[in-house]
């Protein structure tokens, strides 16, 4: 078990399955196929994403460094959270990049009953130690436990 | 964040509960890039990325007709990117069916809330909106609240715009309240390069190849990129343009680069030269076995790799007017020595509207008709996301198409090879 400290950017506490990017997500390429074609597992459909491709994404400890790839990216992040197919948090090991920002702010301030926490700054310690399955807590104050 | 009178009276509920939300939405956003304070949006018009009436969308059009409920609309007016359907582009019955009734059901219906909240004018659909037709080009030093990433990239860099890569939604939400966050690309800090990119190749590199290289190296950072004078020259001609805008497209979609500077080019490295590197600076080194190696990492996810390609698209991001003569050139050229009249894969070229309207009061444009060379203001990842086009065999040079759909990649020799005489 270890413990990192990041950034609170969407408060809230939640316990869930890793699932871990060591690139970036290509927030787009990854969840159209859950947006589109009422995949509520949300599948990642990123070809270019070997660790995610063909994963269900719905529900699981999102762990990367950021997200990358087109400018809907934010749009897309809210629109999954409306429909309830978003990760149940997203852990970011570098500092929170301007669309995935925008999907948590869009979600937290726009939709009621609805939530992402998300935490970023956690470091590239937390991307090395984390592994798909793992159980990853999300306390107070931004400390993230994987386990 | 510090906030003026007028901010903070918006922030406070004072122009009512949906333009407090806004400026709410936006002040979170900055606080989290530690801005200190919010800026006017100097720019004339806005770009939003925005353009498809995605059945799947319904929580953006809730929001926005939110916004039009409240008269939250837009200061500005605004370009949007492409439209996602156009009857000139082979389809066959089924993908018709899905596309009207199934995918774009919502799309007049959000062209009409487009209209409500600001758009510049009914065909001002396409991602390439700088272009001189289009009207909607930038001014050097502008503050922008744009969306779409390689028009952001291209604002920024080639025009000397400032622009966060902002997302879809919040695009929209700078241009109603006339103010965006100060952080980032805004600022000179974050303008400067933390990444040396130098090109050592023996020939001109292909540009999507090269922005897609650059992309995933750099992934978000700013990238300072020597050695590329010495193929494009020293002035931001209409060929350096072009260039620029397809390598910069390849950046932003392979990674997040919202800014480059280009060694004795780009506005910003012409004035400042090496005073834009920041302290620390990593080296990227970019030969030609580093461009085959990037080709040669791009999956191929064709169900049968050796499948004849049925479609090919050219043009995302969207041609300017002397690509589309250029490849009139190209394309006469290579059937002429293939023996051919015609191409032998159906082949769309997209281009914004306003650029097709000057291409067709052209000569080339009858010439490429004759090829069999389609054109159409579409927007080709629209086009393609879905399962039936997925499976399609489609190919491109457009290192973007290839990112988000099933497209192939081939470079623009050998595409011009594919279609001229299938590949042989």
């Amino acid at each position: 078990m270890k413990t990192f400290q990041g950034r609170v950017i969407t408060a809230g506490t939640v316990k869930a399955q890793a699932l871990v990017s060591h690139g970036g997500l290509n927030t787009l390429a990854s969840f159209q196929k859950a947006l589109q074609f009422g995949d509520k597992k949300a599948t990642c459909g990123d070809q270019n994403n070997p660790d995610l491709y063909g994963k269900q994404m719905a529900g699981k400890a999102l762990c990367l460094p950021m997200t990358i790839g087109s400018t809907t990216g934010g749009l897309v992040l809210y629109c999954a959270c409306s429909m309830h197919r978003q990760p149940a948090c997203m852990l970011f090991s570098n500092p929170i990049d301007s669309l995935a920002a925008a999907g948590a702010v869009l979600a937290d301030v726009w939709l009621e009953d609805v939530s992402m926490p998300v935490v970023d700054s956690l470091g590239e310690e937390f991307l090395h130690y984390v592994k798909d399955g793992m159980t990853v807590t999300i306390g107070e104050n931004g400390v993230v436990t994987v386990e | 964040m510090y906030l003026t009178d007028e901010q903070q009276a918006i922030l406070n509920g004072e122009k009512g509960e949906t333009m407090a939300k806004v400026m709410q939405t936006l002040v979170k956003y900055g606080e989290i890039f530690g801005a200190t304070k919010m800026v006017s949006v100097t720019g004339k018009h806005n770009h939003l990325v925005t353009s498809f009436g995605l059945k799947a969308l319904a929580p953006v059009y809730a929001l926005m007709d939110q916004l039009i409920e409240a008269g939250a609309v837009s200061k500005q007016t605004f370009s949007v990117d492409p439209r996602p359907l156009d009857k000139n582009v082979p389809s066959n019955l089924l993908l018709d069916f899905i596309f009207k009734n199934f995918m774009y059901s919502k799309q007049d219906f959000y062209e009409g809330q487009l209209q409500k909240l600001g758009l510049m004018d009914k065909d001002a659909f396409t991602c390439t909106c700088y272009m001189e037709q289009v009207g909607n080009k930038p001014q050097k030093g502008d503050v922008l609240s744009w969306a779409e990433s390689s028009a952001v990239v291209y604002a920024n860099s080639v025009l000397g715009a400032r622009c966060n890569r902002n997302s879809g939604i919040m695009d929209i939400m700078g241009s109603i309240v006339g103010f965006v966050p100060y952080f980032g690309l805004l600022t000179d800090e974050g303008r400067k390069a933390t990444w040396l990119v130098e090109i050592k190749t023996t020939k001109k590199p292909e540009a999507q190849l090269l922005g897609s290289a650059i992309g995933m190296k750099v992934m978000e950072e700013v990238p300072f990129i020597t050695g590329l004078s010495q193929w494009l020259g020293t002035e931001l001609d209409d060929a350096a343009c072009t260039y620029l805008k397809d390598m910069g497209a390849a950046t932003a979609s392979n990674g997040a680069v919202g800014l480059y500077h280009v060694e004795n080019l780009t506005p910003e490295a012409k004035e400042q030269g090496a005073g834009l590197i920041a302290e620390g600076v990593k080296v990227y080194v970019i030969d030609d076995a580093e461009l085959q190696r990037v080709y040669d990492s791009y999956p191929v996810i064709w169900k049968d790799r050796e499948a004849k390609p049925k479609l090919c698209f050219m043009g995302c991001p969207h041609m300017s007017l002397q690509q589309l003569k250029d490849w009139t050139d190209k394309v006469e050229q290579g059937l002429k020595a293939a023996g051919s009249t015609k191409v032998v894969i159906p082949t769309v070229f997209t281009a914004s509207p306003a650029v097709l309207k000057e291409f067709n009061a052209t000569p080339y444009a009858q010439r490429l008709k004759a090829t069999g060379v389609i054109t159409s203001y579409i927007c080709p990842l629209m086009y393609m996301n879905n399962p039936l086009a997925g499976k399609m065999p489609v190919i491109t040079s457009s290192n973007k198409l290839r990112t988000y759909t099933t497209a192939r990649y081939y470079t623009d020799d050998e595409i011009l090879v594919q279609i001229t005489k299938g590949g042989k």
